[in-house]
């Protein structure tokens, strides 16, 4: 029964690896961007929390209400006044600009919080699990992740394919020449996109912060699980993310079970396979261009 | 009506410039001044001057990479750690005396860069370089689970292996620094005479246009396969010399993205990507940065961030561009120009 709840536990925890996916995930749909800086964003946004924890007391998820906005401005502001400019044919100026940009955050939360390791604390519903059989347990927990995991990823699929806003992402990611002769704003939309995917990225990082330790070095090994978990769910596919996102939480759940040092290695085997056996990932929507 | 025919107009094909020959004599000049240093210069000097070379190395390497072939690697560090590890294997477990060792660690870092390729290939542009970032992750957590090479935290080459290097600390220090030395102009050398044979031209047209190079018969694929694997090769060598001279190796440290990968593209994107002076020039600039602030510690690193993010977007061809666009400078030429006589 160890492997049975192991599994289940991983798959949960996939959850949160699907909500460090769907930032990367919508950033490359709409502008074709991949953002090396994702992985330390989401440290940022954990930092954020624990700021706004000690400053106000209040707990964890409730910080949110602060860092949900004030992540979304930030990612407004980023993409408006710098990602914007490395747009255009050329793969080096995004890739570059943003490894630059990981680096520089890197450091700098490196010089306001020194390398220590934080955590936020949730009390009891850290620990607290649903018995379902003697042997079987759920935590809340992770219970809890993967209805986040399930509920933004509805969110963003309803934003994508009713509203307005959604319309113009996927106009501008067919054809962004087109759309903006249809009046869509470009630079704009671009801009919302990213200010979404750093919102998303906040609810992500607060459940990364409760469940681990962080550090401000701690932002690349995210980079990589949210790049997993698109690749191995398909490009373009928001639930084909969350699929893979759970594909890695069982792979490395399984890794853990055999041989404690196994997690991470289990993780990028699974990646790994999926991209050799079907190197297009499990759900493709998107042609990578 | 009548038409003429136009005589075709005599031309001849420059390789060389005026400035490239005052290259090779600055250089020719360099390198003696180098190779006698060991009789005038203190052990610091030797120490800083390997470290420049494999430095250069290594920018120059990842520059062929990204600024010629176009693939554009986040994962350097495989082989630095990769090549830094076989070392450690073939001195340790295999008894190899550690100066063919180094040679040979390269190409079991080629080799391995084999199925490397063949899983990072297919990957495109952006999902390259992070996919070639997860192939260093691979291998850091497969080194350690060897408990033979110290598994998670690392060893110390025994010290009967680094007195097969010299026997006294000056002869070491000096082999070192000449092994050093041949790996940082041998590096130059083969970039630049790999970018002016066959390969290099398949490369350029590769750049210039994908489907129009392939339209007159480059083989795309096999070209920047032979470029992976020569970086790799190369990357290799330089890892196991760091190795050599570091005494001590770790899975963080070897496969480390900051060291061997972000430094280096931080070079060459300063100094101008796309050219072999360019990480000439960023080495300059990185070195010099270091020496006037390195007290500064994270500081140091915001800076040299931010100001390959302001050159990548306001000279992307670095300061070297800036600098052979105002005053056609080329030291090292590598292309062809058309002179009407």
């Amino acid at each position: 029964m160890d492997w049975v709840n192991a599994i289940v536990q991983g798959a949960l925890v996939g959850g949160l690896y699907a909500l460090f996916a769907a930032g990367l995930s919508l950033m490359f749909g709409v502008m074709r961007l991949v953002n090396i800086a994702h992985g330390d964003l989401i440290v940022l946004a954990a930092y954020l929390g624990l700021v706004v924890v000690n400053a106000t007391g209040l707990g964890p998820f409730l910080s949110l209400i602060i860092v949900v906005p004030v992540m979304f401005v930030l990612g407004y502001i980023l993409q408006r006044g710098l990602l914007n400019f490395t747009l255009g044919g050329d793969i080096l100026p995004p890739l570059l600009v943003t490894f630059g940009l990981s680096i520089i955050i890197q450091n700098a939360l490196l010089e306001g919080f020194s390398a220590d390791d934080q955590k936020l604390q949730a009390g009891n519903f850290e620990t607290a699990s649903l018995h379902i059989t003697d042997q079987l347990a759920i935590g809340w927990f992770p219970f809890a992740i993967f209805l986040t995991a399930l509920a933004v990823i509805g969110l963003l699929e309803f934003m994508l394919y009713r509203t307005a806003l959604g319309r113009a992402f996927r106009a501008t990611s067919d054809d962004s020449d087109t759309a903006r002769l249809y009046g869509v704003r470009n630079r704009h939309v671009y801009s919302m996109a990213t200010a979404l995917a750093l919102a998303v990225i906040s609810i992500a990082a607060i459940f990364l912060a409760v469940r681990v330790n962080f550090d401000p070095a701690s932002g690349p090994a995210r980079l990589l699980y949210a790049f997993e978990a698109v690749i191995i769910g398909g490009l373009g596919s928001l639930w084909g993310t969350l699929a893979g996102g759970v594909v890695l939480g069982v792979a490395q759940a399984i890794g853990a079970q055999l041989n404690p040092g196994w997690e991470q290695l289990a993780g990028h085997v699974a990646f790994l396979l999926v991209l050799i056996v079907r190197p297009r990932g499990l759900f493709p929507r998107l042609v990578d261009g | 009506m009548k038409t003429t025919a136009v005589p075709l107009p005599t031309f001849r094909v420059e390789r060389s410039t005026r400035t490239s020959w005052l290259g090779l004599v600055l250089a020719i000049a360099g390198v003696a001044l180098l190779i006698s240093l060991p009789w005038w210069g203190g052990e610091d000097d030797l120490r800083l001057v390997v470290e420049i070379c494999y430095t250069l190395a290594l920018a120059q390497l990842w520059n062929l990479l990204a600024g010629f072939a176009g693939l554009v690697s986040v994962g350097q560090q495989a082989f630095v750690g990769l090549g830094g590890y076989a070392l450690f294997a073939l001195t340790i477990i295999a008894k190899v005396p550690p100066i063919p060792a180094v040679a040979l660690a390269g190409i079991v870092a080629a080799v391995l860069a084999v199925p490397t390729a063949l899983i990072v290939f297919r990957l495109r542009g952006a999902y390259f370089a992070i996919g070639t970032w997860v192939m260093a992750e691979l291998f850091s957590e497969i080194m350690g689970q060897l408990p033979d090479l110290g598994a998670g935290t690392g060893m110390s080459l025994p010290v009967a292996i680094s007195r097969a290097v010299g026997a006294t600390v000056y002869e070491r220090e000096t082999v070192l620094y000449y092994m050093g030395l041949v790996l940082g102009i041998g590096t130059v050398v083969l970039v630049f005479a790999w970018l002016r044979s066959r390969q290099g031209l398949a490369l350029t047209a590769i750049r210039d246009s994908e489907i129009a190079a392939g339209s007159i018969g480059v083989n795309s694929a096999r070209t920047k396969f032979a470029v992976y694997l020569l970086a790799a090769l190369i990357t290799g060598m330089v890892g196991a010399l760091i190795y050599l001279e570091n005494l001590r190796i770790s899975p963080d440290a070897a496969f480390d993205v900051i060291d061997w990968t972000a430094d280096i593209i931080f070079i060459v994107v300063i100094g101008g990507i796309g050219s072999i002076e360019g990480p000439f020039v960023g080495a300059l600039v990185f070195f010099a940065l270091r020496y006037f602030l390195a007290d500064y510690g994270a500081w140091y690193m915001i800076l040299l961030g931010a100001v390959a993010v302001i050159i990548m977007l306001l000279a992307p061809r670095g300061l070297w561009g800036l600098l052979s666009d105002r005053y056609d400078i080329h030291f090292f030429p590598v292309r062809r120009r058309v002179r009407l006589e």
